[in-house]
């Protein structure tokens, strides 16, 4: 036999190194310290090699930089600095993610080919029409399934996340009124468990917020509600399935007594995921609802990508939506981007252009490769998880609502720390020292110490055993008075833990060079 | 000092009451990192939204537990949100607040009735 002589050792002697080992640098192995990028480039220089520009007149009269201090970073410097920061960082690529309210899912890499097309990749807005008739089909097939599936005649495809689609559908709801000479109704009802997007977003419209009061099973207090509809209000908004994970069962109910009060029901579809191909908020009722493709369709958020809020109407509202629109025309598709004639009701624009055209192909790619029936399993999947979540930590942690069972998310309160010394911010710290990112914590805000779990159908048994074994243990600890490991956690972070008091209080929001360690701009003459 | 169920607190002197929330409600929030506190002029009925607190959990309105008008507001508190947590029953006032009907004042709650309530929660 051949002798293996370069004395390579195939076993890992002394690896564990001596005791209060440090490396000479300073460094965590693989995990480097990372600074700012402003700290790392500087005027000296430059990544690329770019010919000088042509003297040109300014309009801009004193009002040009002299100074512009950005690092001048070359290309695998700047790699690696992104790269650096993210493996310091959680994503769905790393481990499960059961961040509630915000349905981390799996985002499939099929999405993200179709994205890269370049057919649909690199169009510029402003090109004409017959040049991008796959993208206005593909925009109209998107509009078409978001109708079908939630059961409404009219989408406005522009709002470009959840929050701006709930400011879409109000602005829907205002026109609305003030057409049919309502423009008198200046308050909305929003329940206590709403998210903060929903009063945030009727105070932006310039409504007065009217809180709705929760019953014990955590649904809206429909006597409450009662009392508070009248000639005043413009809508309510309510979450379907709720902040808490659970279905709104009056929620015909709800939607009749709305609208015989004269308001619209303006529906969060932020946890759409929990019904889509089972559910179609058009028989519920609902007057406009936004659909975050991001979570439900599956597009990159959460630091990942933006995200994409469309948002559909009923026939009440339809006339209302803002520009632009696809058209089919026989000679093929059109972006309506000045509504005349009958759609002359239109609000107005949102944005400048059409939306997150990235967003429309990934969520259109999943949509086909699940099909409806997939679709369907998506919510099925994502609601058996949960209660399965649910089913396996209640004897050890307290569910906020014990009886029956949850929608796609399992919401805990925190009475099962009780006496321990330990509370909600202190589990979800230990959690990243186990490798998960943390649950929702203290929202929604009608739960105390509210610990909020959205698994999502993407885990398998085998990922959600592993996760609700940690928290079995964690629990364990927690009741054996081991409060230290949970008060300094996480120890294994790159960062321990921040003080979120003084970065509320004294905010720093731009990086400001430190005098001495800029040198001054070069002058033009040198 | 009266307090009401939404865990403000009033001390009246002739007709100027005295405006906060109760060290209880501090505890509830956390550390305090922004005050709006409301506008001299403005006229609030009782259970009014009337000042807004902002801890880093949560953003809460805070309601005029009396009817008036603010003839001062705590000018402290937008430097320094932590006096709130400090000393929430006194140098942590939000605003001052003329009267409309001192009578109001009364249908409060003592000390003893809000400690009583707080047992309940």
């Amino acid at each position: 036999m051949s002798m293996n002589t370069v004395g390579r050792p195939t076993r890992p002697e002394g690896a564990a190194g001596p005791a209060g080992f440090a490396s000479l640098t300073g460094g965590r192995g693989l995990l480097q310290d990372e600074p700012l990028i402003f700290e790392l480039g500087g005027w000296d220089k430059t990544g690329v090699d770019l010919p000088e520009p042509e003297a040109d007149a300014s309009d801009l009269a004193g009002l040009v930089r002299e100074d512009l201090p950005l690092p001048g970073l070359s290309e695998p410097e700047a790699v690696r600095h992104y790269v650096r920061l993210s493996q310091k960082n959680h994503a769905i690529d790393l481990a499960l993610y059961p961040l509630g309210s915000c349905t981390m899912k799996h985002n499939p890499r099929l999405n993200e080919k179709a994205a890269r097309l370049a057919g649909f990749a690199d169009l510029h807005p402003l090109q004409p029409a017959s040049t991008i008739q796959g993208a206005l089909a593909l925009m109209d097939r998107l509009a078409h399934w978001l109708k079908t599936l939630t059961g409404m005649p009219a989408v406005a495809l522009s709002p470009k996340a959840g929050a701006h689609g709930e400011l879409c559908g109000l602005l829907c709801i205002k026109a609305a009124h003030e057409a049919a000479g309502q423009g008198h109704r200046r308050k909305v009802l929003v329940p206590t468990s709403a998210h903060g997007t929903n009063p945030a977003t009727a105070a932006f419209v310039g409504y007065a917020v009217t809180e709705i009061a929760q019953t014990d099973d955590g649904r809206v207090d429909l006597a409450d509600l009662e009392a508070k509809l009248g000639p005043d209000v413009a809508a309510i908004m309510v979450t379907n399935p709720n902040t808490c994970g659970l279905f709104e069962r009056d929620v015909l109910e709800i939607a009749r007594l709305t609208h015989a009060a004269g308001a619209y029901f303006y529906c969060d579809g932020a946890n759409f995921n929990a019904i889509v191909g089972r559910v179609r908020p058009g028989d519920l009722g609902v007057d406009a609802m936004h659909i975050n493709l991001h979570k439900t369709f599956s597009t990159p958020h959460g630091g990942g990508g933006p995200g994409a809020g469309p948002v559909v109407l009923s026939e009440a509202l339809a006339p209302f939506a803002p520009a632009p629109w696809v058209l089919s025309a026989a000679d093929g598709f059109q972006l309506l981007e000045e509504p005349t004639g009958d759609a002359a009701q239109a609000f107005g624009r949102l944005c400048a252009f059409h939306g997150q055209m990235g967003m429309f192909v990934r969520a259109y790619a999943y949509m086909l490769s699940h099909g409806s029936d997939g679709l369907r399993q998506v919510a099925e999947d994502a609601v058996l998880n949960a209660n399965y979540v649910k089913a396996r930590l209640s004897d050890v942690m307290s569910p906020a609502f014990p009886d029956g069972p949850c929608m796609h998310e399992a919401l805990f309160d925190d009475a099962w720390l009780e006496g321990t010394g330990v509370t909600t911010l202190d589990v979800a710290k230990a959690m990243i020292d186990e490798g998960f990112h943390p649950m929702t914590m203290y929202f929604p805000l009608v739960v105390h110490g509210a610990m909020l779990i959205e698994p999502t159908e993407t885990e398998s048994k085998a990922e959600l055993d592993r996760f609700c074994e940690t928290l079995r243990a964690l629990a364990a600890a927690a009741r054996q008075g081991q409060a230290e490991r949970f008060k300094g956690a996480p120890f294994l972070a790159p960062l321990r833990r921040l003080d979120e008091t003084l970065a509320a209080r004294r905010p720093k929001l731009a990086w400001r060079p430190e005098p001495a360690t800029v040198a001054p701009a070069p002058s033009a003459a040198e | 000092m009266r307090f009401t169920k939404d865990h403000e607190w009033v001390v009246l002197e002739g007709d100027t009451a005295t405006i906060g929330i109760t060290a209880y409600a501090a505890e509830q929030l956390g550390d305090v990192v922004f005050v709006e506190t409301p506008e001299v002029g403005k006229t609030f009925q009782a259970g009014d939204a009337f000042a807004v607190v902002e801890s880093v959990k949560a953003a809460s309105d805070v309601y005029a537990p009396i009817a008036g008008e603010v003839v001062e507001a705590n000018p402290e508190l937008t430097e320094a949100p932590e006096t709130v947590n400090a000393s929430p029953e006194s140098g942590g006032w939000f605003a001052k607040v003329r009267v409309a009907d001192p009578a109001q004042y009364e249908g409060l709650m003592d000390r003893d009735a809000y400690e009583a309530f707080l047992a309940t929660l």
